[in-house]
């Protein structure tokens, strides 16, 4: 927030800005020199954060009508469903938002893997965004318990049952964590206590993700630093908002085909089963956006092993900055890493599926050698390649690839001769 | 992006695969119900045959805890007339209470009670049922792999066990009941109940009737969400085109520029 030079036109602004900068905020904000050539892979910030406010809005609204206890919560449920008005439109938004939060979330990821958002020198926002990532599982799998379904309950079960892995400690720490020797009220009553508060710490955490963002300004497709602000940057509004306006919209279609027309399709059956601590499912799956680390844990026949394994995979994440070794930041740049890239998405959407399959046979099989390579990847693919990859040619400024053909810019070009 | 394609393939056919592998278990009937689609809506007729085929058969041993006797009359539902609402809740027994003696008391039932349930709580339902609970028939589409499908299916299943698999006391076979063991015996048989429409009464007519009812008790909303559906992404379709535009007209400022 350097540009010091914005003052308010009135007097009361200027008076008002001189106490609280909040104008000089407003300016920077809508001013923010960002990189033209930004692509829709590039949406997906602004995406989240609606994704952050419907879940906020819908779920306050939910908890006036909730009842957090074990024999009233399964009811309280259906009572949303059938009595509250517009019950169901907000159930099923909070719900299904959960899932679209968490695509939202893996694209946002993605996005900064393959363009190496993460690089020199926005490790920080990285790291910042790995514990947001970190919270929303926490909040997605405490919210999930909160129906006081069969799933809630046995995924309930389940992991926090993974902490009585820990040495010596363990089943203190699992006894302490539900507040009784098993899963039973006083662990969904904790549980809504913290689903209500995570979302709070994390758009706090998104606060910070975004001011550290703004000290750099963003990564862009070619990887390379700009000036700002240059030919290569627009301001950020209106050129960005309107784009991300777009995109929010073609998000928000997706969106509201599940809610209206495929509800539970995301969902667990079972889920619609009242918890019954005697009666153990089947099949206990997590939801789909934690099916590829519930495959890694499963994957170790040692309780202990794969609980470390599958937090492992999430926080080798935190040093991915100083594993990958490349100076060239994006993957257009990187034909050999560009390959590994694809590769590890097949490898997570692989895990995924088999973390929704039961532990044996092939399954089990596939779930071994993908968390090997996940594992290879992170430790051994990235630093290497690093070192041995012949990079291309990385052009200087955005304008150059840009001016020689970006579809972008022939689009508006032809636009401009019709006109 | 070859080999990435070549990735994709394999884990296709690897979905596929499963797919195949699972057909162990017989995959329930497809029935093509009117609610199914974006623009489905439920058969009005079906769905008052059903709640007559819900009452006269299954309410005997299922409750259906969430549902209140209005919600028979609601819009979207079975739309019984207010007076049918009122004489249906009127036909049974509520416990009321305490009165000012601080006696409970029975009373006929009013459209803003709960559907009574046959017993008292789960344990008297198991123990009258040989040791399985009848589930509560409220949201039981909804908790069932194959939804309607899978209600339907079960309940025109019924079969003579094939050689070889020896059945308990209690225990009947049923080829799509998951384990194909099922503690229901088969309620229905043709001209059990008399539709007061004068429809056939056969077991599949009574079977796709009282599924209808069951999958509406389920999704009571289900009408009016598929309505506000194709409002919302008309609407949100429509928004972004404008946005759309907007777009390209802005945008066009940066790139005239050079």
């Amino acid at each position: 927030m350097s540009e010091q030079e914005y003052v308010p036109k009135s007097k009361a602004g200027k008076w008002f800005n001189d106490r609280l900068p909040l104008l000089s905020l407003a300016s920077h904000l809508t001013d923010y020199p960002t990189p033209k050539n930004l692509n829709y892979w590039w949406t997906f910030g602004g995406i989240l954060t609606f994704c952050l406010l419907t879940q906020i809005i819908t779920g306050i609204v939910l908890a006036m009508h909730y009842v957090a206890h074990a024999d009233l919560a399964f009811a309280s449920v259906e009572h949303i469903m059938r009595d509250v008005n517009y019950g169901w439109l907000i159930r099923y938004i909070h719900s299904n938002g959960a899932s679209m939060f968490f695509l939202a979330v893996y694209i946002h990821i993605f996005r900064s893997l393959f363009y190496g958002s993460y690089k020199s020198p926005r490790e920080i926002i990285w790291i910042i965004g790995l514990m947001i990532y970190l919270l929303m599982m926490a909040a997605a799998f405490m919210g999930y318990v909160l129906p006081w379904g069969q799933m809630s309950f046995w995924g309930a079960t389940v992991i926090t049952n993974l902490f009585s892995a820990i040495p010596l400690v363990g089943d203190s720490i699992t006894t302490w964590l539900w507040g009784a020797y098993s899963v039973d009220n006083p662990t969904l009553t904790r549980f809504f206590s913290l689903h209500y508060l995570i979302p709070f710490l994390i758009l706090g955490l998104v606060v910070l993700h975004i001011w550290a963002l703004h000290v750099p300004g963003n990564n862009n497709p070619v990887g390379i630093d700009i000036k700002k602000p240059s030919k290569d940057t627009v301001p950020f509004h209106p050129y960005i908002t309107i784009k991300d306006a777009f995109a929010l919209l073609l998000f928000m279609i997706i969106f509201a085909g599940f809610v209206f027309f495929a509800p539970n399709v995301l969902g667990h059956s079972d889920n619609y089963i009242q918890a019954n601590p005697m009666v153990t499912p089947a099949h206990i799956v997590p939801e789909w956006y934690l099916l590829p680390f519930y495959a890694i844990l499963r994957s170790v026949p040692d309780k202990l092993g794969g609980v470390i394994l599958m937090f492992g995979a999430i926080f080798i994440l935190f040093v991915l900055p100083w594993l990958d070794t490349s100076k060239v930041r994006s993957a257009v740049f990187r034909p050999i890493y560009r390959q590994f890239f694809w590769i590890l998405i097949v490898d997570v959407l692989v895990l995924g599926y088999v973390g929704a399959m039961p532990a044996e046979g092939i399954y089990l099989v596939l779930a071994r050698v993908g968390t090997v390579y996940y594992f290879l990847h992170f430790l051994v693919i990235l630093p290497v390649v690093g070192y041995l990859e012949k990079t291309e040619p990385v052009p200087l400024s955005i304008s150059e690839p840009v001016l020689s053909g970006s579809a972008d810019y022939s689009m508006a070009k032809k636009d401009n001769e019709k006109i | 992006m070859k080999k990435f394609k070549l990735f994709f393939c394999i884990f296709l056919s690897l979905t596929i695969f499963n797919t195949l592998k699972s057909a162990e278990q017989v995959d329930p009937i497809k029935v093509d119900w009117s609610f199914k689609g974006l623009l489905g809506k439920f058969d009005r007729a079906s769905l008052q045959r059903g709640y007559q085929v819900y009452n006269e058969v299954c309410a005997s041993c299922h409750s259906m805890q969430y549902l209140s006797y209005r919600n028979l009359g609601e819009p979207g539902g079975p739309e019984f007339s207010e007076e049918e609402v009122k004489a249906i809740a009127a036909g049974f027994e509520v416990t009321d209470g305490p009165d000012a003696q601080g006696e409970m008391f029975t009373r006929p039932g009013r459209p803003s009670d709960k559907f009574v349930s046959p017993y008292p709580n789960v344990n008297a339902a198991a123990a009258a049922n040989g040791g399985a609970y009848p589930p509560d028939m409220s949201v039981l589409v909804k908790a069932r792999k194959g939804g309607a499908n899978y209600i339907y299916s079960v309940l025109v299943g019924y079969e003579d066990p094939p050689p070889g698999v020896t059945l308990d006391e209690g225990v009947y076979y049923n080829k799509y009941m998951i384990g194909n063991k099922i503690k229901m015996p088969n309620n229905l048989s043709d001209g059990l109940v008399e539709y007061a429409d004068g429809t056939v009464s056969t077991v599949d007519q009574m079977a796709k009737d009282v599924t209808t009812f069951l999958s509406w008790a389920a999704e009571p909303e289900l009408e009016t969400r598929h309505k506000t559906g194709v409002k919302v992404i008309l609407y949100l379709v429509l928004l972004s085109i404008l946005v759309f535009l907007s777009m390209k007209r802005i945008w066009s400022r940066v790139n005239s520029e050079e």
